[in-house]
């Protein structure tokens, strides 16, 4: 049972039969001038034209890369670049992606900004905007919903801010789009096929007309994704996120109720348990929490053994020895974590069974560790 | 004070070995914990937030922090 499909959901059923009808209609270079070539181009430019109607963008604001880390780094070393005359400051969410906080610290060393968050890992909208405001930001990055947590923030106001003070806004929508409405309010927004359920190997990068931004590696007929992408997956990513969009309302209703289900039976059936993000204003299908005392990987791998794959943000399931940084911004346990991004179509059986299952195994897991009464 | 030695070991032994320390620990007691782990760092506050400690001190020094929590 899949319960951790954030950035790579179980491919849907429509983008496989999409891909593989591509493989024979769309395998040609988009490139090349002759016939098939510009059957490749007809359906990669319908992928972003799909993509474009959904993130409410014009076409030619779409551009694709080969994954979500690749548009994130594009989006801020292009601006960065672009902006470079206004300064080199990029201001950032401390519970932003790896990829950026890592881009921006990467074209601004110094000048990054990292605006903290609250414990239920939100920034404060106010104390960015002040931050956006100052002279010489470049850019301002501030995802629409954070992955790991769940939790939404302040984009709206944000970015009302962002424009006022001249800074255009990056909204990092990969945990989100497919999920929730992504509002209007971004310059550039970037998103994730891999999380709606279309294949890995495609991120969105939509850039508002207007934006300066600057290429700041090689020519390429693709300026801003040398190489290009795959036309099957782009068509495959673009038909996911239609048929994500369309079943979004309904689904998101339902998995926020389940989601509200774990929340509570987690919280009252495990004793030392910290159940963390926005409880309400939040994902619809992601849920984490941290046992006290407990082996994160031991709890994930236990997990494993009775069919329920998860995910976590705790040292030891990760190859790095730091802990998720958005738990440690957050300020609530790092160990013991199990994180949960239901998949479309879950169902309350499904999230019953884990709540059943669950005291049993991080007690199982406490117990080897002699922690009991602690 | 009472100072527990967790360098060298993975989360979450350091907070299971300052919980150890601070269970026959009477209320107002000074307890470090030597870690070496970096989960470490945010652990232990959280662990003091969940059981009614307060944090006294948090300090690094060539990749060795310690903490010190008062026992509530």
């Amino acid at each position: 049972m899949i319960l951790d499909a954030g950035g790579r959901a179980p491919l849907l059923t429509e983008a496989r039969a999409a891909f593989v009808e591509a493989l024979d209609q769309g395998w040609a270079d988009p490139r090349r001038l002759f016939s098939e070539g510009r059957r490749a181009r007809m359906l990669l430019d319908g992928a972003r034209e799909a993509i474009a109607g959904v993130v409410g963008a014009r076409t030619e604001e779409i551009d694709l890369a080969p994954s979500h880390v690749a548009a994130l780094h594009t989006a801020v070393r292009s601006v960065a670049r672009g902006r470079r005359r206004v300064g080199s400051g990029v201001v950032v969410g401390a519970v932003e992606r790896a990829a950026v906080l890592n881009a921006a610290a990467f074209v601004a060393g110094d000048a990054r900004l990292v605006v903290p968050v609250d414990a239920t890992g939100r920034v404060d909208a106010a104390t960015f905007a002040a931050a956006v405001a100052a002279p010489g930001v470049a850019l301002a990055a501030l995802q629409h919903a954070n992955g790991e947590v769940g939790t939404l923030q302040p984009v709206d106001e944000v970015h009302v801010a962002a424009r006022a003070a001249g800074v255009p806004l990056l909204v990092d929508a990969g945990a989100s789009l497919g999920h929730v409405a992504v509002p209007p309010s971004w310059d550039l927004l970037a998103a994730d096929a891999g999380d709606w359920g279309g294949p890995g190997g495609i991120g969105v990068l939509a850039t508002r007309r207007g934006v300066r931004r600057s290429p700041d590696g090689p020519e390429d007929d693709d300026r801003w994704f040398p190489g290009g992408v795959s036309v099957p997956a782009a068509l495959a990513a673009a038909v996911a996120l239609q048929v994500a969009e369309q079943r979004r309302v309904a689904e998101a209703q339902r998995l926020h109720a389940l989601v509200d289900r774990v929340r509570a039976r987690v919280a009252a059936e495990v004793p030392d348990v910290d159940v963390v993000g926005d409880p309400d204003r939040r994902l619809p299908h992601v849920v984490t929490f941290s046992c006290l005392y407990v082996d994160g990987e031991a709890l994930v791998t236990a997990l494993d053994a009775e069919g329920f794959a998860v995910g976590s943000g705790s040292a030891c399931t990760s190859s790095a020895l730091e802990p998720s940084h958005v738990l440690a911004a957050m300020g609530v346990l790092t160990h013991g974590n199990v994180r949960l991004a239901l998949p479309a179509g879950t169902t309350e059986r499904d999230v019953d069974a884990f709540c059943d299952a669950l005291p049993r195994l991080v007690a199982r897991v406490r117990s080897a560790l002699g922690v009991e009464g602690l | 004070m009472t100072v527990v030695d967790a360098r060298g070991l993975r989360c979450p032994a350091p907070v299971i070995r300052i919980a150890r320390a601070a269970r026959d620990a009477a209320s107002g007691t000074h307890i470090t914990v030597l870690a070496t782990d970096p989960a470490a760092v945010h652990d232990v506050p959280a662990w003091a937030r969940m059981r009614g400690h307060a944090m006294v001190s948090s300090t690094e020094a060539d990749g060795e922090y310690a903490l010190t929590v008062e026992i509530g």
